[in-house]
């Protein structure tokens, strides 16, 4: 048998090709974070919040969030509800490519996009905002945000194989964009609506935004609450996952 | 499909000398059913290595379904099914099989060579990725985005990501469909030279000209049974083997074939056509019955009608 690491290495770079080369993608993730900092925050850029931190380096932190989460769960969601309405699947599924091995160079790949997602960002914003921080400090908001990313990346998948090509980006939209909102990734939660402050604590992107938030020093809960919050929205997505995967399984391969 | 390029034989099985090669594939009473539909009532077939079989029947016969068995693309819902003596869904069954299926999608913005760059990983010892290109004859688009190939090009495409893992058996579903008249001759060309190598090839075709041409053994599948397995020739000598057809003035009586062993019957416009094994007895028995017949003519069938008379028979009471 071909070894497994090969594989896994040749899907990879196939799957950053893919992305590459479809603009639909690549162009919306990199460019649409650069774009919501440009409106919502280089006009507060240069400010600070009362402990002294950047309101510039806390919006950046907001928008690498916004940013990791809408590869994960638009790069997985319609990504996958696309493959499987084209029967990429079942093409595949035919192979010795074990469907594990598959599923890794998907999640390899969408890792190192928000890695470029989230360097172009921060580059943009320290170039074009001023916004300067140490650099311990951006590595830490990169590492905190690829590893806070499983829920993303099981909301992604739940996504992709519970809807079709068709219903897929109005569902990713529909879900994450008021997520995102309502969790103060696009403007401080302080100035959104009494009901939304309130619902926001409950919310995944809320504790995905707070692992950013205090890395850059803002005011922010302790990092376990977060890490807690994260783990059991990536258990219930990866339930729901494992249940849509396993229907859709049983209805093409049973 | 190229010509002058041949693939690598076949490597040898890797089982251990003292026992006997398995089979490449093995169905026993194997039975699928879509909820209340039964697309396989009981399909016992084993092929050996070297063997090129066609799968023959009509559309909803269970030749797709058969396929997706021994692929392990669909679990039986009772009989055994194994690939080269394992389960199909093992890993060491896939490595050594190569797979072109009806209504499989490609991810459209790769180039032909990097989609079979990226399936050569997935087997031990895989063809040189432009051998595979040249024997599919895709030499002159081995650069081009796939979205841009013409359906028979896509086709040829799938040729190649079959035949790129150096397979040991391959399966192809309808592999002639959406190829125009070369392309297919360049098939069949392609394919003979991989027979020649040793490959076990098992195909499906409503081509039948193709199984003919092709295969040296075909197992017709209709209403989700095996109803003949036999060598092109053999097969052709154990059905219905002539053809009569004649001409009539008058219509003939709704009752005049009643209680006659023919098939395919076709009594319009005045020019009568059925296949029969017997036609001396058929005959007879029209004369007694005072058909009026002229221009009368007894032919050897063709596979085709061979084949018409083997599912049509089974339809009749």
């Amino acid at each position: 048998m071909a070894p497994l690491l090969q594989m896994l290495l040749a899907q990879t770079r196939s799957e950053m090709l893919r992305r590459w080369r479809t603009p639909a993608f690549s162009l919306t993730n990199l460019v649409l974070p650069v774009l919501f900092f440009t409106f919502f925050g280089l006009p507060f850029a240069r400010q600070t919040l009362p402990n002294g931190t950047s309101v510039g380096a806390y919006l950046l932190a907001s928008f690498a969030a916004y940013a990791v989460g809408s590869v994960m769960v638009y790069g997985f969601g319609i990504g996958v509800a696309i493959e499987r309405g084209m029967k990429v699947d079942l093409l595949m599924r035919a192979t010795p490519l074990p469907p594990a091995v598959a599923i890794l160079a998907k999640v390899l790949n969408a890792l190192a996009f928000s890695l470029l997602s989230i360097v172009v960002l921060i580059l943009y914003g320290i170039v074009v905002g001023g916004v300067r921080q140490d650099v311990g400090v951006w590595i830490n908001i990169v590492v905190r945000l690829l590893a806070g990313s499983l829920p993303f990346i099981a909301l992604g998948f739940a996504i992709g194989y519970g809807s079709g090509p068709n219903t897929a980006p109005a569902l990713a939209n529909l879900i994450y964009l008021p997520l995102s909102f309502a969790s103060g990734l696009f403007m401080p939660l302080h100035q959104l609506p009494g009901f939304v402050q309130r619902i926001a604590p409950y919310l995944p992107s809320y504790h995905y935004g707070q692992l950013a938030w205090s890395a850059v020093g803002a005011p922010s809960e302790p990092l376990l609450t977060s890490l807690a919050w994260l783990t059991g929205y990536a258990v219930l997505f990866l339930a729901v996952t494992a249940r849509v995967y396993r229907r859709e399984q049983s209805l093409k391969f049973a | 499909m190229g010509d002058a390029v041949s693939p690598a034989p076949s490597s040898p099985a890797p089982s251990r000398a003292s026992l006997p090669a398995s089979p490449v594939v093995e169905l026993i009473e194997a039975r699928k059913r879509y909820g209340p539909v039964e697309a396989l009532r009981g399909i016992t077939l084993t092929i050996q290595t070297g063997e090129i079989v066609a799968m023959l029947g009509p559309n909803g016969a269970g030749k797709t379904t058969s396929i997706s068995l021994m692929l392990g693309l669909r679990q039986p819902t009772g009989g055994t099914v194994r690939l080269f003596g394992l389960p199909p869904t093992d890993r060491r069954a896939r490595s050594r099989a190569g797979v072109m299926l009806q209504e499989s999608g490609t991810p459209g913005v790769l180039t032909v060579r990097e989609l079979i760059e990226l399936f050569r990983t997935y087997y031990p010892s895989p063809l040189p990725a432009d051998r595979a290109i040249a024997m599919a004859g895709l030499a002159n688009k081995a650069d081009a985005r796939i979205v841009t190939l013409s359906g028979g090009q896509r086709q040829r495409l799938y040729f190649a990501l079959a035949i790129c893992g150096n397979p040991d058996v391959l399966f192809l579903d309808e592999p002639s469909v959406g190829m125009d008249v070369e392309a297919r001759r360049a098939f069949v060309a392609s394919t003979q030279a991989l027979a020649v190598a040793g490959k076990t090839i098992v195909f499906t075709t409503h081509y039948l000209k193709e199984a003919e041409e092709l295969a040296r053994r075909i197992v017709v599948v209709d209403q989700g049974l095996v109803i003949a397995d036999a060598a092109p020739r053999e097969l052709m000598s154990k059905v219905a083997a002539k053809r009569v057809s004649f001409a009539v003035t008058q219509p003939l009586p709704a009752d005049t074939f009643a209680g006659l062993a023919v098939s395919a019957l076709d009594a319009s416009n005045h020019r009568v056509r059925f296949l029969t094994s017997e036609p001396e007895t058929v005959l007879r028995t029209l004369f007694e019955r005072g058909v009026a017949m002229r221009d009368l003519e007894v032919a050897g069938a063709d596979l085709e009608e061979a084949f018409l008379s083997l599912t049509h028979h089974r339809g009749q009471p």
